[in-house]
């Protein structure tokens, strides 16, 4: 494979990682000023500020990579729907707290495992942001553990509504795992994390989790995908409208 | 300027979110150099998304100008990622004196014996009797903390 092809690939493998941290950062932010307690705000908005942190320097490593002059900001307030490659799991709606949680969790047991293999990329760029990012991951981890213990083993409505919220996003964690060309090839170079390894890891966490939360491991043959080849849910749009809405408007304004 | 008198003028620069601790202290400052090009000083973020890099770049920038550096390159690198193990003795003792529980691992000596999980002392009482509130704070190196006994609430620094 020659250098070329090689580019083709991390850019999009540091796109997706980018993507989904941009876009979950911004699904968190949502909770500003509305979560259930003021720890809460605070907590979730420091995860999203972890991601965001993550999100920059991937996106601006993507740009130097695409070779184009586009920069962080450049992609994530620029790039139309299509253009972006985060996973579905990353961009759902958030629901309510429960369901917020729910998805906290599914997510930070995957990216634990993710950016702690990470580490030993061949890219020394993602080497570097996953050795940050898989020390907050565990945090993040630990955050969702005790509310999906705490709301799943608390109350029968709490015990309700976080079951409800799991049924809502768990379809969308099997995309996490595919092993598309990209991936394969990555693997293969040993820049990428291999899915088939990360996924038994993710199991367990996920099924320990729920077992302590007295939760059912939901049961469904339905495994939606398209996230990363652009194919987004309909309240991505809006999601974009929010996130992009001041930059379009204003463009290269300063304060 | 030399590597010495950079080391100096840096010395000064604080944090701008805890502004009673210098970068240095923190761990923060990894290097620094003077060749042809000048100064080169490399930092490292605490968390991915410290919004304070910036911040902190420009103030090693101007001070080391203000000093007489002509030219200032400030490089950020995230590997090795930051630890609190980085912090120094005296930016501990900074910490409790300002108020902030510092982080618990020390890098000399064993850490003091508890039953149960260990907790910070409260930086106001010295009480043991303290719980968390959140794993996270005003910033994203800091967890909520409150003493059991004087029942003031406290920022712990989390080790990391």
């Amino acid at each position: 494979m020659n250098d070329t092809a090689l580019d083709t690939d991390l850019l999009a493998y540091t796109l997706r990682l980018g993507d989904d941290c941009l876009v979950l950062g911004q699904r968190l932010s949502e909770w500003a000023a509305r979560s259930p307690q003021l720890e809460e705000d605070v907590a979730l908005l420091n995860i999203a500020l972890d991601l965001l942190g993550a999100a920059r320097t991937l996106l601006t490593r993507a740009g130097e990579l695409e070779g184009k002059g586009r920069d962080e900001d450049g992609l994530a307030f620029l790039r139309d729907e299509p253009a972006f490659t985060c996973g579905l799991l990353f961009e759902a709606e958030g629901g309510d707290f429960g369901q917020t949680m729910a998805r906290q969790l599914l997510v930070s047991a995957y990216q634990l495992p993710l950016w702690q293999a990470l580490t030993a990329s061949s890219d020394e760029l993602l080497a570097g942001v996953a050795g940050k990012a898989a020390k907050e991951a565990a945090y993040h981890l630990d955050h969702a553990r005790s509310w999906v213990v705490r709301l799943g083993d608390g109350t029968e409505e709490s015990h309700r509504r976080v079951q409800q919220g799991l049924e809502e996003v768990w379809p969308y964690s099997f995309e996490l795992f595919e092993r598309d060309d990209v991936v394969a090839r990555l693997v293969e170079r040993g820049v990428a994390s291999d899915p088939d390894l990360l996924r038994p890891v993710w199991e367990t966490t996920v099924t320990e989790v729920l077992k302590e939360a007295t939760l059912e491991v939901p049961q469904t043959t339905w495994h939606p995908t398209g996230g990363r080849s652009g194919k987004h849910l309909t309240s991505f749009g809006y999601l974009l409208a929010e996130m992009q809405h001041l930059h379009r408007s204003h463009p290269g304004a300063r304060w | 300027m030399t590597v010495e008198q950079a080391r100096t003028v840096l010395a000064e620069v604080t944090d701008p979110e805890i502004p009673v601790i210098t970068i240095e202290d923190l761990g923060i400052l990894r290097d620094v150099q003077v060749g042809a090009d000048g100064v080169v000083v490399t930092i490292t973020p605490t968390y991915s998304g410290c919004p304070a890099m910036q911040e902190i770049e420009a103030d090693v920038r101007s001070a080391l100008q203000r000093a007489g550096a002509d030219r200032v390159e400030v490089r950020t690198v995230l590997s090795p990622a930051w630890t609190t193990d980085w912090m120094s003795d005296a930016g501990r003792r900074t910490l409790e004196e300002f108020g902030i529980a510092p982080p618990l691992r020390t890098r000399s000596g064993p850490v003091p014996v508890q039953l149960g999980p260990l907790r910070p002392a409260c930086p106001q009482c010295a009480s043991r009797d303290t719980e968390e509130l959140t794993r996270f704070s005003s910033t994203s190196c800091k967890a909520m903390w409150r003493c059991g006994t004087c029942r003031e609430p406290f920022d712990h620094f989390k080790d990391h």
